[in-house]
């Protein structure tokens, strides 16, 4: 039995919208393994990115009890939080969020930055290692600005490693890219996973499934499936099939 | 987070608006130059006019009958007659903080020489008084005792007196010059003193014995004045009361009436004289102090732009594990980094501006270290006041908010 890296219990989280109380998430309840990739899927209003702002601890849940790596985390302070996300979390975001006019190496080290455990000589090490294991060692140096999109959600997912989390958060990370480089990123994903990352992406898309080992279903705020998925299609014998574009 | 990061990221940040942060700076560095300038000015002239006091004697004491009511009608000071050889000796034997006194006595009218004349002063003294007011003879020699108990008719002549008289260029020494109908032998020529800094021509006057003024021009037997120098410049407050008491004993004074005589020290003259410019110090600078806050105004204005323009990498900060005090100081050290370098460049352009006032207007100028400490301290506390606000507005975004604002 491998280790439980996140659980919630009865999460419930409210929205005071004017005089109305809006129920984004009504009750929601599962754990998720050590070495999972998880698909949670829902269409918009469902709750899903409420419950990715509550998993990355942005959020506190109005009531229920969030499991981190075996810390309870709902009454933990704005600080504790923030630390939280600094160590266990790395986020990957569908825009990107580099900083603009910056260097890759230098985007990758900002998580370690506000690591006081990792000394100033050991980051640049890390943050050129982090790019590497994303094959971005040829462009360590190259502005946020001057690289693709393809390129630029792979320099955000090294700077998501480089603080070796317990877990991957990707919001609708393949959401701004073409067919052909959404499956790169996805095949980068399941080579994450093969090394034995846990990862949570949460997308719209229903095709995504496919990829992930267990897919989580949200509709009004609560799961209405929860599939496990033992053949797992490869997103690089897909990529194979695609023609050439040059 | 540690400081050389913070300076990092606000630098860079800094780099990614060059001319925005400039024009924001500028308001600092005018603000600052100004401070310094405007205090530079009136240093300066503060300065100028304390050392022509201290060239006209800085420890130099007058003594003058004060004003006095006769019948109800309150008299002008110089028809006064309280004044007596008497008090001058009381003084002279008596004081313990008096280094030298002299009477004085004093004529204008016209100095005559041949076809030529002059309006001047005849000043009686005797030979102390050139101690006090720091004179010196340049040709010739001073009258002595001697000429004092003689009622002689010498007298030692100021420059402009003697370019006024000797227009040609003679030899002045030995030569009769008439004044009010008395002849006076020339003895002696004074060194050049210049203006002082109320524009009084101290070279235009003619020093006699007093006893020849008091007996062969005024025909008076009180004396006018007294000149006195205390033992020293912290002394004269002590020399001051001194005489006060000598005074009022030997004038009968009671207790709780009031003096008949005047004793001045230059300390009082030298703050009469310069409280206009340090009210005009006062004023220019309030007006620079108010151009350095609207100058920390641009910066809180920049500022808030800054955190609105980059509320998504506010957001992804916070998202990768920045905690708000790590917000905070990232912003609060760009306020402060634009407020101290727009300090430093003010500090240089005022140190420029004050040199420039002096080569071009030829005004006195000193720049004291600890003005330029102060609009210096002025400006970094106005950076980190009006950073504050914005920086604490960024730090309290909310995570989920920012990371999509659009």
């Amino acid at each position: 039995m491998s280790k439980e890296i996140i659980r919630i219990d009865n999460i419930h989280r409210n929205f005071e919208v004017g005089n109305e109380t809006v129920k984004a998430l009504w009750g929601v309840s599962f754990a998720i393994n050590a070495g999972e990739f998880v698909t949670i899927m829902g269409t918009s209003g469902s709750g899903k990115s409420t419950l990715l702002n509550l998993l990355g601890c942005l959020d506190t849940p109005t009531c229920g009890e969030y499991y981190l790596d075996d810390i309870a985390t709902s009454s933990m302070s704005r600080d504790e939080r923030a630390g939280l996300r600094n160590h266990k979390i790395g986020f990957i975001f569908q825009n990107y969020n580099l900083l603009p006019k910056t260097t890759s190496v230098e985007n990758v080290e900002l998580p370690l930055i506000y690591n006081p455990r990792i000394p100033a000589a050991e980051r640049r090490q890390r943050a050129i290692r982090a790019l590497e294991s994303v094959g971005l060692g040829e462009r360590l140096y190259h502005k946020s600005n001057q690289m693709s999109g393809g390129q630029q959600q792979r320099v955000a997912i090294a700077r998501a490693l480089v603080n070796d989390p317990v877990i991957l958060l990707a919001d609708e990370a393949t959401g701004n890219l073409d067919t052909r480089t959404s499956l790169e990123i996805l095949s980068l994903f399941q080579d994450l996973h093969r090394e034995g990352r846990t990862i949570l992406f949460v997308t719209h898309n229903p095709e995504m499934s496919e990829f992930s080992s267990r897919n989580i279903m949200l509709r009004d705020g609560q799961v209405i499936g929860d599939t496990r998925n033992d053949n797992m299609r490869d997103a690089r014998e897909l990529l194979a099939q695609l023609p050439k574009t040059e | 987070m540690n400081l050389f990061n913070l300076l990092k990221i606000a630098l860079r940040a800094l780099n990614a608006n060059k001319f925005r942060g400039f024009l924001t700076m500028l308001g600092i560095i005018i603000g600052v130059a100004s401070v310094i300038t405007m205090l530079a000015i009136g240093q300066g002239s503060k300065q100028s006019i304390r050392s022509q006091i201290s060239e006209m004697g800085s420890n130099m004491l007058m003594i003058h009958p004060g004003s006095m009511r006769m019948g109800g009608v309150r008299q002008d000071a110089s028809s006064m007659q309280s004044l007596k050889m008497a008090d001058f000796n009381a003084i002279r034997d008596k004081g313990q903080y008096i280094s030298a006194i002299s009477p004085s006595v004093s004529s204008s009218g016209q100095a005559v020489y041949g076809a030529n004349n002059a309006p001047t002063t005849v000043y009686g003294v005797n030979d102390d008084y050139m101690d006090i007011r720091k004179y010196k003879v340049q040709d010739g020699s001073m009258f002595t005792d001697y000429d004092i108990k003689t009622y002689s008719k010498v007298c030692v002549v100021g420059k402009t007196v003697i370019d006024n008289l000797f227009p040609n260029g003679e030899d002045p020494l030995g030569k009769y010059i008439r004044f009010k109908k008395t002849p006076f032998k020339i003895i002696g020529v004074l060194e050049s003193k210049g203006y002082n800094s109320m524009g009084m021509d101290q070279d235009d006057l003619i020093i006699a014995p007093y006893t020849t003024v008091q007996k062969r021009v005024l025909a008076i037997n009180y004396l006018q004045g007294i000149y006195a120098s205390a033992v020293s410049e912290e002394q004269s407050q002590q020399a001051v009361e001194e005489i006060e008491n000598i005074l009022r004993f030997n004038h009968n004074i009671k207790d709780g009436a009031d003096n008949d005589f005047e004793v001045r020290s230059q300390e009082e003259l030298s703050s009469m004289l310069t409280s206009t410019t340090d009210l005009m110090t006062v004023l220019l600078s309030c007006i620079a102090g108010i151009s350095l806050l609207v100058g920390g105004i641009g910066i809180m204005n920049i500022m808030y732009v800054s955190v609105t323009e980059r509320t998504r990498e506010i957001g992804l900060r916070m998202s990768i594990g920045a905690k708000g005090k790590d917000i905070l100081m990232q912003f609060l050290i760009e306020a402060v980094i634009l407020s101290f370098a727009g300090g430093i460049i003010g500090v240089v352009v005022g140190v420029f501006a004050t040199y420039m006032v002096r080569v071009v207007a030829g005004w006195p100028i000193l720049i004291q270290v600890w003005s330029v400490f102060l609009s210096f301290a002025v400006c970094s506390v106005t950076g980190i006041f009006f950073g504050w606000y914005p920086a604490k507005k960024a730090a309290g975004l909310d995570p989920i908010e920012a990371i999509r604002y659009e």
